[in-house]
């Protein structure tokens, strides 16, 4: 205090923006992770609550979820090709990448949903039991978060298209790399936790 | 067309409809005199639309008085109703109205009125104290702050618009699921909490990348001010405690409203689930709420006392060891819900280890005050309140960590008598003291010392005898939450006294504000034209009051801790800067307030299960989220020149003095 200086007054440099928000949203992930956290562990302890009604290993279709798995992972992966074209400043193939990102989100939701309406359909919906409920609210949280996602990238894709890889646009697709990569992440607990244990 | 909302939703008995009747009338009779003296569209310009953290965090005081004043209502319906409620009597208000009142009391104190007054002062003091303009994400903050909002209006719309949850302030199910509470009272509960608590998570986020990334240039860790330090405390339970929230109450909204069994006492529901979850979350919450107070406490103390604070290192390790215990403990809040010996053991032990860092931190505060020049100011008196009334509701939780014990009096009254203790005790005293502290600070002149200390002893004086009855009560087998009970138990005089001491403790809040009013009113006599009238020790103190809109005309660099003291000891003059330049300020924008709406607004479809408008308000909610986050983040730039002139004024000021 004895001295001060000018530095840093207009404002604030592009760097410090962008160490500002990379930040602030590896701890809302963080967030995310403890809100997931408290649907598994209400998962694990109703689990076996099925009130009479089918439990995981008569309802689970492992190939499947299998399928699922791996158009999540394979997008997962173009995600991560994004970041690298990203920058490189290919705007062309970050357009490709972001696309095929998104198809393969899309292809993964369309399953899910699938999935979903065959359980309610032969009489297995949420109200069934408290394991269907805690089954489709993890699953589903998880399968709303992957539909934010897709709809952030038609946002983003949209300003890739008509405003160019800008600092913040180029910021926000790095951010969309991530949380898609958390995603993925949860989903392999989903897989392992929710349909390889439920199946045994 | 409106669901469930029907001409019925309207129907009030009479002392609801009074309470409705005073609360148009107050915002009629203060929309008139708006218009009257033109001010409708400097308060949208210059308040509802600002991303200044100063001016949110007063729009927060001034929600969190606001919800004081309605919580205060609630506690003289419950004290009455006690007082009369014995024999034949039976009161004033029926059971039901009894238990939306209790539940609303607790809701609204804990989620508006503590959460409230925390953040107002989080976004007052966090940034000029580390030497920073602003907070991390000034639109985040606006954002945060009219979910805060969003969620007090549907309590307070619940007051008028059909009813409020009757199943305690926590909503324990099964009690608080459709088959038992199938009013909408349960789901306001929850709508409210769910929009207030997003937005205290997001601003958990905003305060830790705040800390973490905008301190002025040489404040390393050790040398923040200990307020930093427990926000930083603080903010880190917020992010890591608020998802579970979050996620419970989402799971009681989708048995509510989707006909799903989390908590269902049928169909493989397990209530103690929730119970669990809720704990989970809601112990964090009283560090969340407490960690902050004691940061309040330790700059009172070392300012006041004219002395570094006393074992700075203990202090923040202290602080440091309560925000990891405060997630082990959870459980003591159902040790009776059977979980066997071992585990009770564990979490009645977990609760004890609590109150040794807990005890550092009371050591630390009385050394801090040994041999120094103690100046008792009203700040001051509010610390040493708190020591006395802390230590007292302290003791009193070690005893129930005990499981033994706690099968005696949970649930009884001797728990409400010690959570209070804890609460008003130990983190409204915090924010009174703060509040006093830092009001010199945001608007130019002090608070009036005289009716400082009356309100002072009338409050301390009123929470004896509120709460010291119910210690006794307690022990004797009152159990919480009762309208009425057997006047051959001999309890009516003692809540009487309980009464009265709630009577002391609304005169001691009148007092205040009337400390407030006659300080607006006699400024002139206590102004602080050299902007440190305390004599501060933290950087908050080293620009002029009112800082300007900047705060920092330039960010100043750190040596010390305890800078802003060492600087003016080593009496190294003022340097004037050779020039100053622009600094740019983020732009107002009406975004927050029309997001928060939208949130708002699916809040209250899903209460009423208007289908229509769930999806017209999501709809509404997604476009403008999309709408502004495609925007890059506006800026206003104020010009050198004005920076010049606004600093010279007050550089002109301090000269006077």
């Amino acid at each position: 205090m004895s001295e001060r200086v000018n530095a840093g007054l207009h404002g604030e440099s592009a760097m410090q923006k962008q160490a500002k928000v990379l930040l602030g949203f590896w701890i809302y992930l963080m967030t995310d992770l403890v809100l997931f956290a408290s649907l598994f562990a209400t998962y694990a302890v109703l689990r076996s609550n099925t009130f009479g009604g089918p439990g995981g290993g008569q309802l689970f279709n492992l190939p499947l979820v299998l399928v699922e798995t791996i158009l999540l992972l394979t997008s997962s992966f173009t995600a991560g090709l994004l970041t690298i074209v990203l920058s490189r400043g290919n705007r062309r193939l970050v357009m490709v990448f972001l696309a095929l990102t998104f198809v393969l989100g899309v292809g993964f939701l369309v399953i899910e949903l699938t999935e979903f309406s065959h359980l309610i359909q032969d009489g297995n919906s949420w109200q069934r039991s408290g394991f269907l409920s805690a089954f489709f609210t993890l699953v589903g949280m998880h399968g709303l978060h992957i539909a934010v996602g897709l709809l952030w990238m038609l946002v983003v894709g949209y300003q890739v298209l008509y405003r160019g890889l800008t600092t913040a646009v180029t910021r926000r697709l790095r951010l969309i790399s991530l949380f898609w990569h958390f995603l993925d992440i949860v989903w392999i607990f989903i897989f392992s936790i929710v349909y390889m244990i439920g199946v045994l | 067309m409106f669901g469930k909302l029907t001409i019925s939703a309207f129907v009030h008995d009479p002392i609801t409809n009074v309470a409705i009747l005073g609360t148009i009338i107050i915002g009629i009779v203060g929309i008139i005199l708006l218009i009257r003296f033109k001010k409708l569209s400097w308060l949208w310009k210059n308040w509802l639309t600002s991303l200044d953290p100063k001016k949110i965090g007063v729009m927060y005081i001034a929600i969190a008085t606001f919800m004081l004043l309605r919580g205060l209502a609630d506690v003289l319906l419950i004290r009455t109703q006690q007082a009369l409620s014995s024999g034949a009597s039976h009161g004033i208000i029926n059971a039901d109205t009894f238990q939306q009142v209790f539940s609303a009391h607790g809701t609204m104190m804990i989620f508006f009125v503590a959460m409230g007054f925390l953040f107002g002062i989080l976004n007052l003091i966090v940034p000029p104290q580390i030497g920073s303009r602003d907070v991390a994400f000034p639109f985040l903050n606006s954002v945060s702050f009219w979910l805060f909002a969003g969620g007090a209006l549907l309590v307070n719309l619940s007051l008028a618009v059909g009813e409020f949850s009757a199943a305690g302030w926590l909503a324990y199910p099964p009690l608080s699921e459709l088959s038992y509470s199938p009013g909408v009272g349960v789901d306001y509960w929850i709508w409210s909490l769910q929009i207030a608590g997003v937005g205290s998570l997001l601003s958990g986020i905003n305060f830790l990348v705040t800390i973490i990334k905008l301190r002025a240039p040489g404040m390393t860790p050790m040398k923040m001010p200990i307020f930093i330090w427990s926000v930083l405390g603080s903010m880190s339970l917020v992010v890591f405690a608020f998802p579970i929230l979050t996620a419970t109450l989402s799971m009681l909204a989708l048995d509510r409203t989707l006909g799903m069994h989390f908590f269902t006492a049928e169909a493989g529901g397990n209530a103690m689930m929730y119970v669990n979850l809720i704990w989970a979350w809601g112990h964090p919450e009283v560090y969340i709420l407490i960690l902050p107070a004691f940061g309040i406490f330790s700059e009172i103390v070392s300012v006041f006392s004219g002395k570094r604070l006393f074992g700075y290192k203990s202090m923040v390790w202290a602080l440091g060891a309560i925000t990891f215990l405060s997630f082990t403990v959870w459980l003591h809040h159902f040790f009776t819900m059977g979980a066997g010996a071992d585990v009770n053991s564990f979490f009645g032990i977990m609760t004890m280890i609590i109150a040794i860092p807990t005890g550092v931190k009371i050591f630390n505060w009385l050394f801090t005050m040994y041999r120094g020049r103690v100046r008792l100011t009203t700040p001051m008196l509010w610390f040493l309140g708190f020591v006395v009334t802390f230590t007292l509701g302290g003791v009193a939780g070690v005893l129930m960590s005990v499981p033994a014990i706690d099968y005696q009096v949970h649930n009884s009254l001797f728990l409400v008598a010690h959570f209070h203790t804890m609460i008003i005790g130990g983190v409204l005293f915090g924010i009174f003291a703060g509040f006093t502290y830092w009001f010199p600070k945001f608007t130019g002149f002090t608070l009036n010392e005289r009716i400082g200390r009356w309100a002072f002893w009338v409050w301390l004086f009123g929470f004896l005898l509120a709460f010291i009855p119910l210690y006794i009560l307690g022990l004797m087998g009152a159990t919480r939450r009762l309208d009425h009970y057997d006047a051959s138990l001999g309890w009516q005089g003692l809540f009487i006294v309980a009464g009265i001491g709630a009577t002391l403790i609304c005169i001691g809040v009148a007092l205040q504000i009337l400390q407030v009013i006659v300080s607006i009113v006699q400024r002139k006599q206590h102004l602080v034209l050299d902007g440190d009238p305390w004599n501060g020790r933290t950087l908050e103190w080293s620009t002029v009051s009112p800082p300007p809109s900047y705060t920092f005309a330039v960010i100043p660099i750190v040596t010390d801790r305890d800078d802003f003291w060492v600087s003016k000891h080593q009496s190294i003059p003022d340097q004037v800067p050779r020039h100053y330049r622009a600094i740019a300020v983020p732009k107002n924008t009406s975004a927050g307030i029309v997001i928060a709406g939208f949130a708002t607004l699916i809040g209250f479809a899903v209460i009423w299960q208007i289908i229509w408008l769930i999806p017209v308000a999501l709809l509404g909610l997604i476009i403008s989220c999309i709408i502004r986050l495609s925007h890059d983040a506006e800026e206003e730039i104020i010009s050198a020149v004005d920076v010049e002139r606004q600093e010279l004024t007050a550089r002109r000021q301090r000269d006077l003095v």
